[in-house]
């Protein structure tokens, strides 16, 4: 269970604050697939960032299964089961998948353990493995790639950064159906997607609005999901007038 | 002959990761005295009479056979220079493996200056590597100079593999190649500098017959306070291609000179460089630290995949 507190973050950009996120709180339990949405520039990315520690709050607290981890670096948060799938996956020059699989996993895998990671998102594992992790792969597959990172690492928590941006229709499908999956077998851990996807949101347990830093909405997916897809609705008819 | 003791047998590891006496021909050199040789059918090696080196000679449509002719140095104080040339008849397809490994635990330099020539010919196949390595804890430099001079005929390819990882505290790296029609010449260079050493790399490559080619790739890594130059050169003077990349990680204070040079002397000559030059990007450290490794961890992975 993740647990924030009162948390904010405020960069200095010429000489002004900007309150990127604004005193939230926010509860996610055990068991649980929750989906943060909301507009571009609400604070989505930045509060995934908050709970990985790629960004420290500026203020509040952030709790991981009881122990304050506000304080601790990625690594440590890390350690302690916090696993982070980036928007943008990063390229290397001279790692593999195999090699990225490993660290993930923190064990020599077999290479028939680190194979599974891939064909659970889609990934014909052979023709993979020893890919080396630069732009000779396309966005998709570099993006299947980070999810089966982050599956390696059997995190209590698990956050997915947009994970639907830069992928194609096909791909698309097939990273819904990693997602039902993991939602199956959730097990004493808990998902958190950034998304703005139709598709994730309908397979959500709990559904969190941020806007503008704000938490503007947080229910259970048939709270708010309708209330969403009302809200799209007024603005595409809005924008066809 | 000389028996090699335990330092000498690590550096043989290091350099040709030899654990014994290595399969087919051979030479090991150790502080200047040969410490074991043996030619085979197809190759031969002989001293040459008149300054310190070997003759390898290897017969014309030799296949997949390979020489090894590791070199140590263990004597503080000791400078060398060894011309070793290599003749490969038509045909072949061989592999070659040096390298030289210095233990200097004095306070004077040890130097090997190594020239190696390559006479290459038609349809030949040569892969060659070679591994440079220092240990010891005196003040006297590890000091090693290797010159490279290749000849390639018509349709032969020449792989190159060089490495200095660690140890060496002076370079000055020279390679030549002419290279005639049809023929190819594949270099994957790794170097890596740390404290204060230096390292000169210069390639220059004449590209003379048609459609002959040359790939010349270095990666390399400067820490502390050491400095590099990658000086590649390539000469098109016939319808070719040409292409050379430095690809460098610059860490505390190290220092990076690269100077790509392509010369076209002929319409159909196509030549491409590219040089990067940077520190390890942050978003591969936070991916890896994300991954649970710590900072430290996480550059040592980037580093070591870079130079793989």
């Amino acid at each position: 269970m993740l647990e924030m507190k009162n948390v904010s973050f405020t960069v200095n950009v010429d000489g002004e604050d900007k309150h990127i996120i604004k005193n939230i709180s926010l509860t996610i339990p055990d068991n649980k697939l929750i989906v943060i949405t909301g507009p571009n520039g609400g604070g989505k990315s930045t509060t995934a960032r908050l709970i990985a520690g790629i960004e420290k709050a500026t203020s509040g607290e952030i709790i991981l299964n009881g122990e304050d981890i506000t304080t601790l670096n990625v690594t440590e948060r890390a350690k302690r089961g916090v696993a982070f799938a980036f928007q943008q996956p990063v390229k290397f020059k001279g790692i593999n998948v195999l090699d990225l699989i490993r660290i993930a996993a923190g064990k020599r895998l077999n290479i028939a353990d680190s194979c599974e990671y891939l064909s659970a998102v889609g990934l014909c594992a052979r023709d993979y493995i020893d890919r080396e992790i630069n732009s000779s792969l396309s966005g998709g597959e570099l993006k299947r790639i980070e999810i089966a990172t982050v599956l390696a690492r059997g995190a209590s928590l698990s956050i997915f950064d947009e994970p639907e941006a830069g992928i194609d229709l096909w791909s698309f499908r097939n990273l819904i159906e990693v997602f039902e999956r993991m939602r199956k077998t959730i097990h004493n851990s808990s998902i958190v997607i950034i998304s703005h996807q139709e598709r994730i949101l309908s397979i959500a347990d709990e559904i969190v609005v941020l806007k503008d830093g704000e938490i503007e909405k947080h229910g259970s997916r048939d709270e708010v999901f309708p209330e969403l897809i009302r809200a799209s609705e007024v603005t595409a008819s809005c924008s066809r007038q | 002959m000389q028996k090699l003791d335990e330092i000498q047998k690590r550096l043989l590891l290091e350099v040709a990761d030899l654990h014994t006496v290595p399969e087919g021909a051979y030479n090991i050199r150790s502080n200047s005295e040969a410490a074991g040789r043996r030619s085979t059918a197809n190759i031969e090696i002989t001293s040459k009479t008149d300054v310190s080196g070997i003759d390898i000679r290897i017969k014309s449509g030799t296949k997949n056979e390979s020489v090894h002719i590791p070199v140590v140095l263990t004597q503080t104080g000791l400078k060398e220079v060894v011309y070793n040339d290599f003749y490969i008849g038509e045909d072949c397809d061989v592999v070659i493996v040096a390298g030289c490994g210095i233990d200097n635990c004095g306070n004077q330099d040890a130097e090997h200056d190594g020239i190696h020539r390559f006479y290459v010919g038609r349809n030949s196949h040569v892969k060659y590597v070679e591994k440079h390595y220092g240990s010891g804890t005196g003040t006297g430099k590890r000091i090693l100079n290797p010159g490279t001079e290749v000849y390639q005929e018509e349709g032969s390819t020449v792989e190159m593999e060089m490495v200095q990882i660690k140890g060496v505290d002076d370079t000055v790296r020279t390679t030549k190649a002419t290279l005639a029609a049809g023929a190819k010449l594949l270099v994957r260079e790794r170097l890596m500098t740390h404290s204060s050493q230096r390292a000169v790399s210069t390639y220059s490559v004449e590209l003379n017959g048609a459609d002959s080619s040359a790939d010349v790739v270095s990666r390399s890594v400067a820490r502390d306070d050491s400095y590099q130059k990658f000086d590649a050169k390539i000469i098109g003077n016939a319808r070719c291609h040409g292409h050379t990349e430095c690809d460098s990680i610059i860490m505390d204070n190290g220092r990076i000179l690269a100077v790509p040079g392509l010369e076209a002397n002929d319409i159909d000559a196509a030549l491409v460089h590219e040089a990067a030059i940077g520190k390890i990007a942050g978003d591969q450290i936070i991916k890896l630290m994300t991954l649970g490794l710590t900072e430290a961890e996480a550059e040592e992975q980037i580093i070591n995949g870079f130079l793989r």
